[in-house]
């Protein structure tokens, strides 16, 4: 065949399209500090932190690093932070903690509708030992109802009030600032999950709990961040241990703390640019879907949101079948549809907002996200959707 | 947004029975229906997913149909606007 084909100048990543990752805000792909903090961690951080011997004190050192430079990114004391084992184990502490420790003001939980489900959840057991829940509505592009939240939190018997800082499934931004004036004002502290803001937005202030997760800021699975300000009641709902202050029980993943902590610092540099780059992108997204897909609603707030967040439902699809077909073109995304669910419900966010839970796709970017990327994306998604309706048997409804 | 069954109960013409559909088949079966019936039909859409009473409203809001209220059933009243 001698010259026929000029081998060489064909690789296979020009015939085979590299698979796109979309989904960073479940899990952002490992940044290479944390790779790099992580395998020099795994050398020489494996030993308790806890023990009197020369391995333990190298352990020591660096989780008491890993603290403080995670604390002086968030801005808060070191002691005022503690690692656990996820964000939702972050969540469930935030929020049944908070209540324990306030237990004396009284058993009323209020929380936003569009809660993450670990909060939902710990919100569901406060219910069933005999507390209250009081959920406040969102309007249709998933902004928090601050008149329906105040009147909430100066309600009696209010312990702890919890935001989602910014949706993690259609990236609205809340107004944390005036929440939190209105719990000022009420005298009850504010919980803030955080975790699709941290290392790439700045947080805003006002909050007394905080939490956030490793992973979505390309550090690894499994280590969440618990941060309870000085002066906050706060007692810890887990059986008694003395890890992190007494906060989360269990030996911590040094490891992967110290990579997260490492990744974080490295996010947060760069969150400023990061966030001036992939907005635009989101912006594109938001105009492309919208003008070249037939019957899409694009949900969220166009103006008050993540940077790298972007969430559309397709009329008449199955959220699965999408998610399947995209898979085999090559991009990841995730759905709040019902039919990717376990519970077989429609997401409670996108339901509170009263937006088409159907044929639901969010697609959220990362540092390695590309603008061709998202050029491909947008050039395939319309006929993928166009084949799967043609299927169906729903064109033209 | 639960209204009461008398009045929408009187005014509908048709019943779309979609209970032990999943979503989006009742919205699918409501958007084919829709059309075909005069201006000012009420059908009454018997769907169990829990999903339809979040895209069933949202469907007529996308489409300009007038979304009249839920009863048990459940059912979902749609009134033809256009
Ligand atoms: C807003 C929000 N809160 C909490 C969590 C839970 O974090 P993790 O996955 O680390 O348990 C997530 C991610 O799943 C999230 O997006």
């Amino acid at each position: 065949m001698g010259d026929l084909v000029r081998t060489e100048t064909i690789a296979w990543a020009d015939v085979i399209p590299s698979p796109v990752y979309l989904d960073a805000a479940t899990a952002a792909p490992l940044h290479p500090v944390a790779r790099q903090a992580l395998l020099a961690a795994l050398e020489d951080g494996w030993a308790d932190p806890d023990r009197l011997y020369t391995q333990a004190r190298r352990a020591r050192q660096l989780l008491d690093a890993a603290r403080e430079a995670t604390a002086e990114t968030l801005a808060v004391r070191p002691d005022e932070l503690s690692f656990t084992a996820s964000g939702t184990t972050a969540a469930h502490g935030a929020v049944l903690g908070g209540l324990a420790g306030r237990r004396r003001s009284g058993g009323v939980l209020v929380h936003s509708a569009i809660e993450h489900s670990a909060v939902l959840h710990a919100a569901e057991q406060h219910v069933a030992r005999g507390g209250t829940a009081v959920e406040v509505p969102v309007d249709r592009l998933g902004r928090l109802d601050l008149d329906g939240w105040s009147a909430a939190v100066a309600g009696p018997g209010v312990a702890l009030a919890a935001l989602i800082a910014a949706s993690h499934e259609v990236g609205t931004v809340q107004p944390v600032e005036a929440a939190a004036a209105a719990c000022t004002d009420a005298g009850v502290p504010l919980y803030v999950d955080a975790a699709q803001m941290v290392g790439r937005v700045p947080v805003p202030a006002g909050w007394s709990v905080l939490t956030a997760s490793a992973r979505k800021w390309g550090g690894p699975p499994g280590v969440g961040l618990l941060v309870v300000r000085k002066g906050t009641r706060w007692e810890s709902p887990w059986p008694a241990d003395e890890h992190e202050s007494g906060r989360t029980p269990g030996t911590l993943n040094l490891p992967a703390v110290v990579a997260a902590a490492a990744s974080l610092r490295a996010a947060a540099a760069d969150a400023a640019a990061e966030a001036a780059r992939l907005s635009p992108l989101v912006d594109r997204i938001r105009a492309r879907v919208a003008a070249d897909v037939p019957d899409v609603e694009v949900v969220g707030d166009p103006e008050h949101r993540l940077p790298h967040l972007v969430t559309f439902s397709c009329l008449y699809l199955d959220g699965e079948a999408l998610l399947h077909a995209l898979d085999r073109r090559g991009f990841a995304v995730s759905s709040g549809s019902s039919c990717t669910s376990s519970t077989l419900r429609p997401s409670h966010v996108l339901e509170a907002m009263g937006v088409l839970s159907h044929g639901n796709v969010r697609v959220s970017l990362h540092a390695g996200s590309t603008e061709a990327d998202v050029a491909r994306f947008l050039a395939e998604l319309p006929g993928i959707v166009a084949d799967l309706r043609a299927q169906a048997g729903v064109v033209g409804l | 947004m639960t209204t009461p069954d008398g009045p929408v109960a009187d005014e509908h013409h048709e019943i779309l029975d979609c209970l032990g559909q999943r979503c989006p088949l009742p919205v699918i079966a409501l958007a084919r229906r829709l059309p075909e019936l005069p201006v000012g039909t009420v059908v009454r859409v018997l769907a169990d997913d829990p999903a339809a009473a979040v895209d069933i409203p949202a469907w007529c809001r996308l489409r300009g149909q007038e979304f009249l209220g839920t009863s048990p059933g459940p059912a979902y009243d749609v009134r033809r606007l256009s």
